[in-house]
C-alpha cells in the first residue's frame, strides 16, 4: 500500500521553508514578550515553539493518507466542525469580550480555525464534482453559498469578525477562481445587501457596536486610530536594517499594542527595518508561490482547489496583517498567519500545509 | 514534468493557465506591500524614527464637564470652573530632589509626599503625570508657568472643579462629591470613571451620578523629552453629563435657611398636589465647596466632630418624637373605627389617672368640656389620653403606617430614616417586656417611643389636604441637555391611598384651620391675612422631666439638650393648599411660640413674593 515514491517525492522545500518561517516567528516573538514579561507573558516564544513541534508532528501525520479519502469525508468534518462552533457559542470561554476559545483542560483551541479548513475542503470538493468549467449560474452556487453562510453567521456571533471576514475572502477566492459568471456573482451581492439590514436586526446591541467599530476603526481615535500610528512609527523607525534584536524602542516601552498576535510584523519591522520585513515577505512569497505550483501539477480538481484555497489564506492574512499594521487598510484585527502566536492557528495552518504536502506528493500516482 | 495523468486535460489546461495570473496577481500585491515598506522605512523613515527616539504619542484624557444644577426654575445653582493643578511626569525628571527644591520656591507643596509620590510611580508608571497640588493660587500658577521651561517633567493641567454658587445653599439636598474610592471601581458601580475622579458621595449629586458625569474623551498628543505637549493628533471630544432640574424654589430655599441660620432644625416644603420638593433646609449645614476642592483630613474632622452634625439631613434622616402632631393621627383613627364621636365631650381638668398614675396635660388647669374639634385646636392632651387609651395601641399603630409613618418616603436622597411606630409586638421584640396601658396614653399624645421625620410629616399633611393620597416626595424635576434631550422627568409618584372616609378627613382638616384661626388655636402665630392658613403644633419632649419639678422650672433654666423639639406643619390656602410645610427646631421650646412663626414668616414670602 504505502508506496516508496511517496517518501521520494517529499517536499523537502516546503517543509524548509515553513522551519525558516517558525524560527524566525519565535525569535520574534521572544523579543516581543521580552518587555511584556512582567506581566507573565515571557514564557510565549516556548509556548509557539511546542505549538510548531506539534504542528510539524500534524502535518507528517495529514500525508499519511490519501487526500482523496477527504472526499469521502468532507460533509461529515465539516458537520463536526460546525458543531464545534456551536458548542463555542454556549460553553467557550470569553476573551476580550468574544466567545471564540473552546476550553480544553490547560489549552484553549478556536475552534474557528478548524472550520477553515473543513470549508475549503467542502468547497474543493462540490466545485471538482462540478461537470462544468467555470460559468456557474446562481442556481449551482446556492449551496455554495449555504455552506458559507453556516458558519460566517456562526463566528460573526461569537463575535470574531476578523475570522469571519477571512471566512468570507478565502471562500470567494476560491469560487471566482473556478470562474463563476460574474453575472451570478453581482445578483448574489445584491441579495446579500438586501438581507444584511434583516442579519443586522438579529444582532445584540454589543455585536452591532462591534460591527461598527470593525468596519470604522478611525472613529476610535484612542483605540485602533492610536495603535496605527504607533505601528507606523515602530516600522518606519526600523529603517534600512532595523535597531537590532531586543532594541525596538517601540516595542519595549509598550506602545505597540499586541504585540505577539496582530502587530507582530511591526516588531520585526523596528528592529530587522526594510531588511527583515523584505526577507519576510519574500519568504511568504516563495511559500504560495511555491504551492500555487503544488496546485499547478496536482493531478486532480480537487487537489488543486485545495490547495488554491489554502493559499488564499494564507495570502489574505498575510496581505490584510501587513497592510493593517503599515496604515493601508484599517486595523482589523488579523494575525499574521504561522509568524504570530497563536497555538490553534499555527497547528490548523500545518495541518493543512501537511494537506498541500500530501497533494504534491501524490501528484504521480494513480489511484483509479 | 513530461509525464502527466491524462484524463481532463482542458480543465488542467485551463487551471494552468488561470494558476498563472493567479501567481502574476500575487506578485504584485506582494509588490505594493513592498513599495509600502519601502515609503515608511526608507524614505520618511528618518521622521519615524525621530518621533519614536524624541516623541512620544501618548494619549491623554479630556475630562467631562459634569452636568449643571438649576432650581425649578432654570435659575443656576450649581457649575464647574477650572482649577490648576499641578503635576509631574517622573520619566522626564531629570534631578528629583532640585525639582522639588524649585517647586517649593514656588508653590505651597508637601514636599515629602510628592517626593514619595514620584518614587513609587517611576517604578510603575512613570509616563503618567503625578498630582502634587490641586487648587493652585493664582499667584502659585503664575510662577510655575514663567519656570516651566526649566523643569522639565513639571506640567500644569486645567481640571474642571465644581463650584456651588451659593455655599451652603440647598447643601444637604444637592449634596457633595469626593474622590472616587477604591470600592466603589472595585463594585464597577461607575464604569465611565477611574481613579482619581471626584463622583457624587450624597444627596443629588450622588443620586444622579450617573447622568451628571458625562462621558470622558481623549487626546492623541504628540509629547516632546520633557513632557510638553506639542499637538493634539486625534482628538475625541468629550461629552458633557445631562443638567439636573431640581423641583425645590430659589428663593423660598434662601428663606428656609434663613429662618434656621441660628438654630438646628429642619423644613420641608412641599406641593400637596404632587409631592414636589419646594424647599428642603437642615441646620446646620456645610458648604459642599470645601468637598469639591478635596476635603483635607483636618476640614474633615471638624465637620464629622461638629456636635451637631452638619452632614445630616435632618428632614429625611432627622427622627424625632411627633409630639401634639401625632394626635391627628389617633383622631382619623377613632373616627374611622367609629370609636371617636365628633360631638361627644370629654372633661379635661388638666390631668388624666390610670393605674394610680397621673397623665398631665399641658394646660394645668383644663380645657373643660372639650370635643374632637376642640381638643385638636386647643390640643387637649387628656382628650387624647382618653381617646388613645380607648382605640388600643395596636390600632393605633396600624393607621399610623397606613398613613404613611415607620417608613421611608422613598425621597432617595441617601440615608433616609424610616422613623418609628411602636407595637406590642414591637415591644416584645425590641425590649423583651409586654406593653403596658400607660404608654398607649403617651403614645396618643406623640411621645413615648414614637418617632418620624420632617418629610415624612410634610408628606401627612399634604395627604390629608389632597384626598388622601401619598406621593413619593421628589427633588428632581427633569434631567436633560436642553430642552432636546430629556433623559428623565418626574410625574406624580402615588405610593399609596389613605382609604379613609371624606366627612372624617373633613373633620380634622376643619379643625387643623381653627388651630390657626381660632382665638384658642395653639397656631395663631402662623395665621396669615388673606389666605386661609391650616397648621397643627407639636412640642416634642425630648426628656420627662420629674413632674414635681417641672412645675418650677422655666424652660430658660432647662440645659439645651433637654429642651423641647418645637414642631409645626401647615397648608395653605386651605381650601385649596398650594403649598405644605413642616418646621422642626431641634430643642426649641414650644411648637405655637417658636415654630409656628418661622413658618408664618415663609408663608407669607412665598405668597408675596415668590409666587407671582
Amino acid at each position: 500500500m504505502f508506496d516508496r515514491r511517496l517518501i521520494h517525492n517529499f517536499d523537502w522545500i516546503l517543509v524548509g521553508l515553513l522551519v525558516v518561517i517558525g524560527f524566525m516567528s519565535v525569535f520574534n516573538l521572544y523579543s516581543a514578550a521580552y518587555s511584556i514579561g512582567s506581566m507573565g507573558g515571557s514564557h510565549i516564544y516556548m509556548k509557539q515553539i511546542c505549538w510548531y513541534a506539534i504542528g510539524f508532528l500534524v502535518l507528517l501525520l495529514m500525508t499519511t493518507f490519501d487526500y482523496h479519502i477527504l472526499e469521502r469525508f468532507a460533509y461529515p468534518l465539516f458537520f463536526v466542525s460546525l458543531v464545534f462552533l456551536v458548542v463555542v457559542l454556549k460553553l467557550g470561554k470569553v476573551i476580550h469580550g468574544s466567545q471564540r476559545w473552546l476550553s480544553l483542560g490547560y489549552f484553549s483551541v478556536q475552534p474557528s480555525e478548524l472550520v477553515k479548513i473543513s470549508l475549503i475542503i467542502v468547497l474543493a470538493k462540490y466545485f471538482s464534482k462540478a461537470e462544468k468549467m467555470g460559468d456557474y449560474r446562481l442556481r449551482e452556487l446556492l449551496r455554495p453559498f449555504i455552506l458559507i453562510a453556516i458558519p460566517f453567521a456562526l463566528i460573526v456571533y461569537q463575535p470574531d469578525l476578523g475570522t469571519a471576514l477571512i471566512l468570507l475572502i478565502v471562500s470567494f477566492s476560491i469560487i471566482i477562481f473556478v470562474n463563476v459568471n460574474w453575472k451570478s456573482i453581482l445578483i448574489f451581492l445584491s441579495t446579500a445587501v438586501l438581507a444584511a439590514p434583516f442579519f443586522w436586526m438579529t444582532l445584540q446591541e454589543y455585536q452591532k457596536k462591534r460591527i461598527t467599530t470593525f468596519l470604522r476603526p478611525d472613529l476610535d481615535p484612542l483605540g485602533a486610530a492610536y495603535h496605527v500610528t504607533q505601528s507606523k512609527i515602530a516600522i518606519g523607525s526600523g529603517l534600512l536594517r532595523g535597531k537590532g534584536f531586543l532594541k525596538g524602542t517601540q516595542t519595549r516601552l509598550h506602545f505597540l499594542p499586541e504585540q505577539h498576535t496582530d502587530f507582530s510584523f511591526s516588531v520585526l519591522a523596528e528592529e530587522w527595518g526594510f531588511v527583515g520585513s523584505a526577507v519576510l515577505l519574500f519568504l511568504y512569497l516563495l511559500l504560495i508561490v511555491w504551492c500555487l505550483n503544488i496546485a499547478k501539477n496536482s493531478r486532480d480538481k480537487f487537489g488543486a482547489l485545495i490547495v488554491v484555497g489554502i493559499v488564499a489564506s494564507i495570502f489574505w492574512h498575510l496581505t490584510i496583517n501587513v497592510s493593517m499594521v503599515t496604515g493601508l487598510l484599517p486595523v482589523v484585527g488579523i494575525p499574521l498567519i504561522l509568524f504570530s502566536y497563536g497555538g490553534s492557528s499555527v497547528i490548523c495552518t500545518m495541518a493543512a500545509m501537511g494537506l498541500i504536502m500530501n497533494v504534491s506528493m501524490r501528484r504521480f500516482i494513480f489511484q483509479k | 514534468m513530461a509525464w502527466r495523468p491524462d484524463f481532463d486535460t482542458v480543465e488542467t489546461e485551463i487551471y494552468q493557465k488561470r494558476l498563472t495570473r493567479l501567481t502574476c496577481f500575487v506578485l504584485v500585491v506582494f509588490g505594493v506591500l513592498l513599495v509600502r515598506l519601502w515609503f515608511l522605512q526608507i524614505i520618511n523613515g528618518a521622521g519615524y524614527r525621530i518621533q519614536s527616539e524624541n516623541n512620544r504619542i501618548d494619549l491623554r484624557d479630556v475630562l467631562p464637564f459634569r452636568g449643571l444644577i438649576f432650581d425649578r426654575n432654570g435659575r443656576l445653582l450649581v457649575d464647574n470652573r477650572p482649577s490648576f493643578i499641578l503635576g509631574v511626569i517622573p520619566e522626564d525628571v531629570r534631578e528629583l530632589d532640585g525639582l522639588i527644591g524649585d517647586l517649593r520656591r514656588l508653590a505651597e507643596i508637601d514636599t515629602i509626599s510628592a517626593r514619595k509620590k514620584i518614587r513609587e510611580a517611576l517604578k510603575s508608571d512613570p509616563f503618567n503625570p503625578v498630582y502634587i497640588k490641586k487648587g493652585l493660587a493664582r499667584d502659585e500658577l503664575a510662577r510655575i508657568e514663567t519656570n516651566v521651561l526649566s523643569m522639565p517633567g513639571v506640567i500644569i493641567e486645567a481640571k474642571p472643579k465644581r463650584h456651588y454658587l451659593y455655599s451652603t445653599l440647598a447643601a444637604h439636598l444637592i449634596g457633595y462629591l469626593g474622590e472616587i474610592d477604591r470600592e466603589q471601581l472595585n463594585r464597577g458601580e461607575y464604569k465611565e470613571n477611574k481613579p482619581g475622579d471626584f463622583v457624587g458621595k450624597f444627596g443629588i449629586e450622588k443620586k444622579w451620578q450617573r447622568h451628571l458625569n458625562g462621558i470622558r474623551g481623549g487626546q492623541q498628543v504628540e509629547i516632546d523629552a520633557s513632557g510638553r505637549r506639542l499637538r493634539v493628533l486625534y482628538q475625541k471630544a468629550a461629552e458633557p453629563g445631562f443638567n439636573v432640574y431640581l423641583t425645590i424654589d430659589k428663593d423660598l430655599q434662601v428663606l428656609a435657611e434663613r429662618s434656621l441660620h441660628d438654630k438646628a432644625g429642619a423644613i420641608v416644603v412641599m406641593k400637596p398636589s404632587s409631592g414636589e420638593i419646594l424647599a428642603m433646609a437642615s441646620s446646620p449645614t456645610f458648604d459642599p465647596n470645601d468637598f469639591a476642592k478635596g476635603m483635607d483630613k483636618k476640614g474633615w474632622e471638624r465637620l464629622i466632630s461638629h456636635g451637631y452634625f452638619p452632614l445630616q439631613n435632618r428632614a429625611v434622616s432627622g427622627q424625632y418624637p411627633p409630639g401634639s402632631l401625632f394626635k391627628l393621627v389617633v383622631a382619623l383613627a377613632g373616627l374611622e373605627e367609629g370609636i371617636i364621636d365628633p360631638n361627644e365631650k370629654i372633661f379635661c381638668g388638666g390631668s388624666y389617672g390610670l393605674k394610680g398614675r397621673v397623665y398631665r396635660d399641658w394646660k394645668e388647669q383644663g380645657h373643660g368640656h372639650v370635643d374632637l374639634r376642640r381638643a385638636i385646636v386647643e390640643s387637649c392632651d387628656v382628650y387624647f389620653y382618653r381617646m388613645g387609651q380607648k382605640i388600643g395601641i395596636d390600632t393605633i399603630a396600624g393607621y399610623a403606617r397606613r398613613l404613611g409613618f415607620g417608613c421611608e418616603t422613598g425621597l432617595e436622597l441617601g440615608d433616609e430614616k424610616p422613623g418609628l411606630i411602636p407595637d406590642k409586638a414591637w415591644k416584645l421584640r425590641r425590649w423583651h417586656a409586654p406593653w403596658e396601658e400607660g404608654e398607649t396614653l403617651s403614645v396618643a399624645v406623640g411621645q413615648s417611643f414614637t418617632l418620624i421625620t420632617p418629610v415624612q410629616i410634610a408628606r401627612f399633611i399634604s395627604a390629608l389636604f389632597n384626598g388622601g393620597i401619598l406621593y413619593r416626595p421628589q427633588a428632581t424635576k427633569w434631567i436633560g441637555r436642553r430642552d432636546q434631550e430629556i433623559v428623565f422627568e418626574s410625574k406624580p409618584d402615588i405610593t399609596g391611598y389613605w382609604h379613609l372616609k371624606r366627612e372624617n378627613m373633613e373633620l380634622v382638616k376643619r379643625a387643623l384651620i381653627g388651630v390657626v384661626n381660632e382665638p384658642h388655636g395653639t397656631g395663631w402665630r402662623a395665621r396669615l391675612d388673606g389666605i386661609r392658613v391650616a397648621g397643627k403644633t407639636g412640642t416634642a419632649q425630648v426628656i420627662a422631666l420629674p413632674q414635681e419639678e417641672e412645675e418650677s422650672v422655666q424652660e430658660r433654666d432647662v440645659p439645651y439638650r433637654f429642651r423641647d423639639h418645637a414642631w409645626f406643619v401647615a397648608v395653605a390656602p386651605a381650601e385649596n393648599p398650594e403649598i405644605a410645610l413642616a418646621v422642626l427646631i431641634e430643642h426649641g421650646g414650644l411648637g405655637g411660640a417658636v415654630a409656628a412663626p418661622i413658618a408664618r414668616d415663609l408663608l407669607e414670602s412665598y405668597f408675596n413674593k415668590v409666587k407671582p
